[in-house]
């Protein structure tokens, strides 16, 4: 297990070395970076001062070097677009999708794991009935429609929640946070809730047919037999079980929480990093769009990191393979 | 039951009589799902003698159309089923031709996944060593981030390199390239894994032994064999491309509104939800949904259909 750790940890590297490679390229090869930043009138001779600041004419390898170590200290250059630096626009847009996200994957794994070990254990009653179709639906909704669904019904219609931006929010330190006042809560649920219904789904499926599995087994009967509580049996045996795959999924789909983001942002104009994203693909704004893709894969590699340790405390089977 | 050399049952009659049909029929849900793909297949193919307008047509379309409510609600008209939309085209009529669109990148792209994926995966099964070595952690480091954004970033990317002017002519191509380049990864390892199992069966030895040459092996040998489960996993990865299209046109990087797909016409009518002309994006919405999940349900089926462990 050890060394399959060191394997990941490689794995992660190189999948970091491979995005920042990808964004370097961006950065420096689509488009002239000079041309963005200079107007029409600067001279020749000022275009090549400029590239020689820069360092533009350095070897190639020494570029990426630099990119590298700025990438790390956070530094990514300005926007095409906004005029400012990338950072700042990054820093103030990142507690809007770190906040939605974490509200999503707390709705998603909650109620998903809930209703999955509900509706594997009850897998007759009317109740598991109606919800098995229904999480099919969510499976196969796109996120964007789930959005507009949930917007006409709860916005125009009944007119009960808003349907876009985020509301009030409270200023703590750098931190702008919707978890304060009653008006940020109510622009917040929308939103989650379409970028929770999908994973909530996936997991609730995946949990329940796990479920199934393990209940079969002849250590769950001993169990019972022994008459231990059903909800011991079923959470701290039945449960404990079917960690592993649910952990891979959840880890995965966290992940993927933070790509939807970008959709769901779109949908109800959620002024986060998602929303910024989009906007420099539709400008062409390089710099935003190579710090986004930084970014993020260092997110995922993290993940991919952590849900390879959760592995070791829920199965503890893994912990003494070398 | 034996068969007599004179009358051969025809091929129609033994897949009408095969283990797959019989399962097919006696799933209602798996008919339903098939007959909606089936309508919606031939609505996109014929669409310019299904649809009741022609919607891309100037000539045919009346401003003072505009914004006509389906036909049971107040105001509605007959010649408008579903209503009108901003410009007073046909919603069903932008609906069917959208499907065409939306249809047609979906397969392409699978067809662009598949072709890379099983190419790569067969030549990284078959051979192994470096080439694997190589293929596959590519396919790590893309599977390590969701399809739908490395599909927005080659699209993003990809658009800055068409000049402006083709941008619109070349918008569906840019987005066939996009889709299908984000989801080889799948493919490749089903197909990997499946080619390591064949490559040591008898009849693969034996093809050797009598000299034929390997790509023969592999492209007259080895893919037959281990297609069936890709075929499954393309299904499964039509209904991913459908949603992807829509997804990136919604965003607005895709298909741009002069021919536009169910994505884009959700993305127009999405303007207008507020003002109350709901039609105009919840039909594209729902004909969107009942696609996926007709799609979804049919691959489901034949999943298990052709799983040998469920029978």
């Amino acid at each position: 297990m050890f060394l399959k750790l060191i394997n990941r940890l490689f794995q992660a590297l190189m999948t970091m070395i491979f995005v920042g490679l990808v964004s370097f390229l961006l950065f420096n090869f689509v488009g002239d970076p000079i041309s963005n930043m200079v107007g029409q009138e600067t001279s020749v001779e000022d275009r090549d001062a400029l590239r020689e600041k820069l360092g533009l004419n350095d070897p190639f390898l020494a570029q990426f070097a630099r990119f590298g170590s700025n990438a790390v200290s956070g530094n990514f250059g300005i926007s095409y677009a906004l005029q400012r630096p990338v950072s700042t626009l990054i820093a103030e847009r990142m507690p809007a999708t770190l906040e939605l996200v974490a509200t999503s994957a707390v709705v998603a794994i909650v109620l998903g794991v809930l209703l999955g070990v509900y509706t594997g254990i009850n897998r007759h009653s009317w109740i598991s009935k109606t919800i098995m179709p229904l999480s099919l639906i969510g499976v196969s909704l796109p996120t964007f429609v789930i959005g507009i669904l949930l917007i006409y019904i709860f916005s125009v219609t009944l007119g009960w929640l808003p349907s876009f931006g985020r509301g009030e929010v409270t200023q703590i330190g750098g931190w702008s946070t919707n978890f304060l006042t009653i008006g940020g809560l109510k622009a917040l649920i929308l939103p989650s809730t379409t970028l929770a219904l999908f994973q909530m789904a996936l997991i609730m499926r995946l949990v329940r047919s796990e479920m199934l599995e393990v209940l079969r087994t002849d250590y769950i009967k001993f169990a019972r037999a022994r008459g231990l509580a059903p909800r011991v049996v079923h959470f701290g045996h039945a449960l404990r079980n079917t960690l592993v795959p649910v952990i891979t999924i959840i880890g995965l789909n966290i992940g993927s929480l933070i790509a939807f983001s970008i959709i769901t942002e779109t949908v109800f104009q959620w002024p986060g990093m998602g929303l910024l994203f989009i906007q420099s693909v539709t400008f062409g704004d390089i710099p935003v769009m190579a710090a986004y893709l930084v970014l993020i894969a260092a997110m995922f590699v993290f993940i991919n990191v952590v849900v390879d340790i959760l592995y070791l405390i829920a199965d503890p089977r893994l912990r003494g393979r070398g | 039951m034996t068969i007599t050399p004179d009358s051969p049952p025809s091929r129609f009659n033994r897949f009408m009589d095969s283990d797959l049909m019989f399962s097919f029929l006696s799933s209602k849900l798996t008919v339903v799902s098939a007959i909606i793909t089936l309508i919606f297949f031939v609505a996109a193919i014929f669409a310019p003698l299904v649809a009741p307008h022609r919607p891309f047509d100037p000539a045919t379309i009346d401003l003072l159309d505009a914004f006509t409510p389906p036909v049971w609600a107040e105001y509605g008209d007959a010649r408008f089923l579903l209503g009108t939309d901003d410009q007073g085209r046909d919603v069903l009529s932008t609906i069917i031709y959208g499907c065409r669109i939306s249809l047609l990148v979906g397969f392409a792209a699978v067809g662009l996944s598949l072709l890379i994926g099983v190419g790569v995966g067969l030549l990284s099964g078959f051979y192994g060593g470096w080439l694997d070595t190589v293929f596959m952690r590519l396919a790590d480091v893309q599977l390590t981030v969701p399809a739908i954004l490395t599909a927005l970033v080659i699209d993003g990317i990809a658009d800055l390199f068409v000049p402006p002017s083709m941008r619109e002519t070349l918008s569906i191509v840019v987005l066939i390239l996009a889709i299908g380049l984000s989801d080889w990864p799948r493919y490749a390892r089903v197909a990997r894994s499946s080619t390591m199992v064949e490559r040591n069966k008898e009849y693969v030895m034996a093809a050797r032994v009598i000299g034929v040459g390997s790509f023969r092996i592999i492209l007259r040998h080895i893919l037959p064999n281990i297609l069936g489960p890709i075929l499954v996993m393309a299904t499964i990865g039509l209904a991913i491309a459908i949603t992807t299209e829509a997804t990136l046109s919604f965003l607005g990087v895709g298909v741009p509104p002069t021919t536009p797909s169910l994505g884009t016409l959700i993305r127009i009518g999405n303007s207008f939800l507020f003002s109350g002309e709901w039609w105009i994006t919840i039909f594209p919405s729902l004909a969107l949904v009942l696609l996926v999940l007709a799609v979804n349900l049919l691959s489901d089926w034949l999943r298990d259909a052709l799983n040998p462990k469920l029978r």
